[in-house]
């Protein structure tokens, strides 16, 4: 798996609004910002850092379509303030393969276990909540690599998806398991 | 090898983008172009009169670029919104205005638009914004709207916007002649589709070519387009508008144009800089719309077997404020209620009617729920007064396989006569039957009893109007290098368009899968298109990428011909290479067929260089491009259909109801369904799988709550609760039934509604046979029912005739 260094630096639109340093690691990149105390890591990562795979789908924490992971466990970012992860790892959907998915060498981008399940189950239709979800479940397959499918349940009981009636999303990750354990890694 | 792709599981060529976080969404669109953002200052009240709007301290908000009211506008844009599709019926139709120009008709309407550096400026501007109102009587729910004690709009003083009656045979006389005849109101409560993206426009303006380009998080791009031209005045040809990723739309999208589609676009023509506007959830619920709330009132006649002699139902249906979509969603109900069955006389009745609510627009089903549940409850209701299985009733009113195409005589929702196509309905109820173990359900519900659990099943049947027309279009182009590229008007938001279609092309046109790529609902590739509703896309579209995709096979041929000198007839097509029958060797890639196809050949690359082998000397005498011949490999075709198809099934549900906490559980759930040829089925199993959750959430848990203000008192993902993996059903389980339609290329008859459909109908008939007393109104939750059971017990509510005998017999044997 390899990590893109660097470090990028943004800046917040002028306002008369004070402003705070946030620096964290995003991806495996170090990143810098200054962003007035109200901004949320959702608004944060997709505005200030371009990373616009983390959804918002409600801004009240309840669908889970922002869902990222914050030092390895899932938060909902909406509901996080961005200056309140100064010094902390976020993971998001960009991040999840440990690579950048833009195939930009030629390669088809690498998928980890839980985005080549979702793919092989058809776990998504419009894909506005899958971010979410593969986040969601990155974090609790950690966890637990064996789940039954009453715990596959559990694990996405916290995400809305309007689209597939979630039978295939637990099918992907009963499915994510079996890669994980034919891998040998997320 | 040679594969066949329609009606393989191939996998979504989508999904890549979107697993990996790579998806273009409307928000997502202009990554550091430093769109300014629009928030919009909406009413807080249901009906009221602006009397002034002040927005001195909002304009002190450092980042604040402009504010616009209905005095800024111009125009036609000035206007109200268009009535998009009138009716002869929809006799006070009335729409809003792109801002509020003096009355306001619901909580949620635009009154002011801010446009700030950031959202967060434009909401704290928003808030800095007085509005003073004189506030006006609220018209809350159908019974408020009926009484007309007080007008939504001043010159409707009966709130009633349409009045339709359609009628087939003579009621009257055969309802006097019946041997049975019932009476019952049936009411179904306010839904939505609630996609988990909700709206969202992003507008640029070019300065230099003077031209526009609107992303919009919509159905219907190229009528968007059509829209935004009109209402600001631009040539259609300075327009683009195109729909990207769509995080779900479900109807609520298919609506425009949306006030925020006009008054955004002008925002950045003025400013001369890009705008955004992203809908929030709360926005959503309050200014986006709604659908499903109908009041029904049904009479049926029938005689001893139950077959039905009349049938007459009066419903009004709650369009809210504004009836910008016209009159569709009733139009549906009335004529789609009579699903798989041949009624000896209908007349229905229907009164649209305003209230001080959001606008209703078709969410998935677009009626046909409600006159599912009409027609499932009034079978249920004939049963049970016969004493007669519940199927056996359905049965003895279908239309059977040699009676098609079978017209209704109604005029359906595209204005066409209402003609089923093909269909197997009895089938279909063998195969439900057998699916769900109907016939054995007494035994199950017996040994369930021994241990206290109270279980109850339930049955619903649908036909579904499909593939509406007037028509789509698809555009084929073969490239130099054998690349395939199709491009549709009509739009996507998850159905897979991008592979369906592209299953289509690799079959007809006879290349690989992988070299042929959808661009789906953008203005500049395909312009004139009508959109994704209805499950009108597979039909339409499919159809219409069938027929281009057998142009440019035609003209590949005869390219190809006159290069290898052979007769076109001679030749075939097969995995992107033409070649003569019969002797593979003597063969052109398409690509070199493509650069063939153009007279001038710079050879830009090796395809060109290559085909110059096979290039013949040309005739001095004749023009490079004869005169009924263009240049290049590409061909563009229209589908426009008679009428439309007609998809069916039937769903099937084991219920359980807790005996204390009368929690509904859903033990198993059966589908059944006929969607014709199936292009790609796993997409259609997730389509159903989709379909069934929105069911199962309108049944049990979705309904927007009003008080009596007109406040939406549940606005929010909170309150409004939608189904998570725990509430769908442990045993989900579809059977497929093809039954091509004859009026298409391919037999298609769409899929993407049909899941929705019965379920509301079929989880009441479950609920009913378990508890022993009707269930009329729906959804229904725990505490209603629960309600319903204690006045149950305590003999306030009337049993039905099954309930009635279960009880019996459980009292004769306590007594035993």
């Amino acid at each position: 798996m390899s990590i893109p260094s660097g470090s990028q630096a943004e800046t917040a639109p002028d306002s008369a609004e004070a402003a705070y340093d946030v620096t964290l690691t995003v991806n495996g990149v170090h990143r810098m910002a200054r962003v007035p105390a109200r901004r949320t890591l959702s608004d944060f990562l997709r505005h200030d850092l371009q990373l616009t795979g983390t959804h918002v789908g409600c801004e009240h924490g309840v669908c889970g379509a922002c869902t990222v992971l914050l030092d390895g466990a899932p938060v909902r970012s909406c509901l996080t303030f961005a200056v309140s992860v100064n010094g902390h790892s976020v993971t998001t959907i960009e991040g999840i393969a440990g690579t950048v998915p833009d195939g930009a060498d030629g390669n088809p981008p690498a998928l980890s276990a839980v985005q080549e399940a979702f793919r092989e189950c058809h776990a998504l239709q419009c894909g506005f909540c899958t971010p979410g979800f593969i986040t969601t479940i990155t974090a609790a397959l950690a966890e637990k690599p064996d789940p039954t499918r009453a715990h596959a349940v559990e694990m996405i009981a916290g995400n809305l998806c309007r689209c597939t009636g979630y039978q295939n999303i637990v099918d992907a990750v009963l499915r994510a398991a079996e890669l994980t354990r034919e891998r040998g890694a997320i | 090898m040679v594969t066949r792709y329609v009606g393989q599981p191939i996998r979504r060529t989508e999904d890549l983008r979107l697993i990996t976080g790579a998806g273009r969404y409307t928000d997502d669109i202009g990554g550091g172009d430093h769109a300014l953002e629009a928030a919009f200052v909406r009413s807080p009240h249901a009906h009221a009169r602006i009397l002034d709007i002040d927005v001195t301290d909002a304009l002190d908000v450092e980042g604040v670029v402009a504010i616009y009211t209905y005095e800024d506008l111009e125009g036609a844009a000035a206007q109200p919104l268009p009535v998009l599709i009138p009716h002869p019926a929809l006799h006070a139709a009335r729409t809003a205005y792109p801002l509020a120009n003096g009355v306001v008709h619901h909580v949620g309407e635009p009154i002011a638009m801010v446009i700030a550096e950031s959202r967060y400026l434009a909401e704290d501007a928003v808030d800095r914004i007085r509005v003073d109102y004189e506030i006006l009587a609220p018209v809350v729910g159908i019974d408020a709207a009926r009484a007309a004690e007080h007008a939504v709009h001043d010159d409707v003083p009966d709130n009633i916007a349409a009045h339709l009656v359609q009628e087939v045979g003579s009621v009257g006389p055969a309802m006097a002649a019946a041997p049975h005849v019932l009476d019952f109101d049936l009411t179904i409560e306010r839904s939505c589709s609630m996609p988990l993206e909700g709206r969202g426009v992003h507008a640029r303006w070019d300065v230099d070519d003077q031209s526009l380009r609107v992303y919009s998080s919509t159905q219907a791009a190229t009528s968007v387009r059509a829209a935004i031209a009109a209402k600001l005045g631009l040539s259609l040809t300075k327009v683009e508008v195109i729909a990207p990723d769509v995080g779900g739309g479900f109807g609520v999208k298919i609506m425009h144009p949306w006030p925020e589609e006009i008054v955004v676009p002008m925002a950045a023509i003025r400013l001369g800089r890009p705008v955004k506007w992203t809908e929030d959830r709360r926005e959503h619920f309050v200014s986006s719309a709604h659908e499903r709330g109908q009041q029904h009132h049904v009479t049926v006649g029938f005689d001893d077997t139950g077959k039905i002699l009349a049938l007459d139902v009066t419903f009004w249906h709650d369009n809210g404020a504004y009836t910008p979509y016209g009159i569709i969603c009733p139009i549906v109900t009335s004529t789609q209620l009579l699903g798989p069955y041949k009624p000896g006389a209908y007349r229905v009745e229907f009164y649209s009617v305003y209230t001080t609510t959001v606008i209703v627009t078709p969410y998935r089903g677009a009626g046909r729920p409600q006159g599912v549940f009409a027609m499932e409850r009034t079978m249920d209701r004939i049963a049970d007064a016969l004493g007669t299985d519940r199927t056996t009733v359905r049965a003895v009113n279908m239309i059977q396989p040699d009676e098609f195409p079978f017209d209704q005589g109604l005029i359906f929702q595209d204005g066409r006569p209402l003609i089923y196509d093909s269909g197997n309905y009895p089938a279909q109820l063998t195969m439900i039957k057998d699916m769900i173990g109907w016939d054995g359900f007494e035994a199950q519900r017996a040994e369930a009893a021994e241990h206290g659990r109270l279980l109850g099943i339930g049955i619903g049947c649908y036909v579904e109007g499909t593939g509406p027309g007037p028509y789509e279009g698809a555009h084929v182009q073969v490239m130099t290098d054998g690349r395939v590229e199709v491009a549709i008007g009509l739009t996507s938001q998850g159905q897979g368009h991008q592979t369906v279609f592209a299953q289509i092309v690799a079959d007809e046109l006879g290349v690989p899968f992988e070299s042929v790529r959808v661009t789906t609902g953008d203005t500049r590739r395909f312009g004139y298109a009508v959109g994704t509703f209805a499950s009108r896309a597979a039909v339409m579209s499919g159809s219409a990428v069938a027929l281009a995709a057998r142009a440019v096979k035609a003209k590949a041929l005869r390219v190809a011909s006159d290069a290898l000198e052979c007769s076109a007839d001679d030749l075939e097509l097969l995995d992107g290479v033409v070649s003569v029958k019969g002797n593979p060797t003597a063969c052109i890639p398409l690509g070199q067929v493509a650069v063939l196809s153009n007279p001038l050949r710079y050879a830009f690359d090796e395809a060109a260089q290559a085909a110059t082998q096979f290039a013949r000397p040309a005739d001095p005498n004749v023009p490079p491009v004869a005169e009924d011949d263009e240049p290049g490999l590409e061909g563009r075709d229209y589908y426009s259909p008679p009428r439309s198809t007609f998809a069916s099934g039937m769903h099937a549900a084991i219920v359980e109801i807790d005996p204390e906490t009368s929690e509904i559980s859903i033990e198993k759930y059966c589908v059944v369904h006929d969607c014709g040829t199936l292009i790609n089925p796993m997409i259609v199993r997730g389509q159903v799988h989709g379909g069934v959750a929105q069911g199962i959430g309108g049944a049990l848990y979705e309904t927007l709550v009003y008080d009596e203000h007109g406040q939406l008192l549940n606005a929010s993902f909170m309150d409004f609760l939608m189904p998570y993996a725990t509430e769908m059903p442990e045993r989900l389980e579809l059977g497929h039934q093809e039954t091509p339609s004859p009026l298409n290329p391919l037999g298609i008859k769409g899929a993407g509604e049909a899941g929705v459909i019965p379920v509301s109908a079929v989880i009441a008939s479950a609920v009913e046979d378990a508890v022993g007393f009707r269930i009329d109104a729906m959804p229904i939750s725990p505490n209603i029912l629960f309600g319903l059971r204690v006045e149950f017990a305590a003999g306030r509510v009337e049993p039905t005739a099954v309930g009635r005998a279960r009880s019996d017999h459980a009292d004769r044997k306590g007594m035993a």
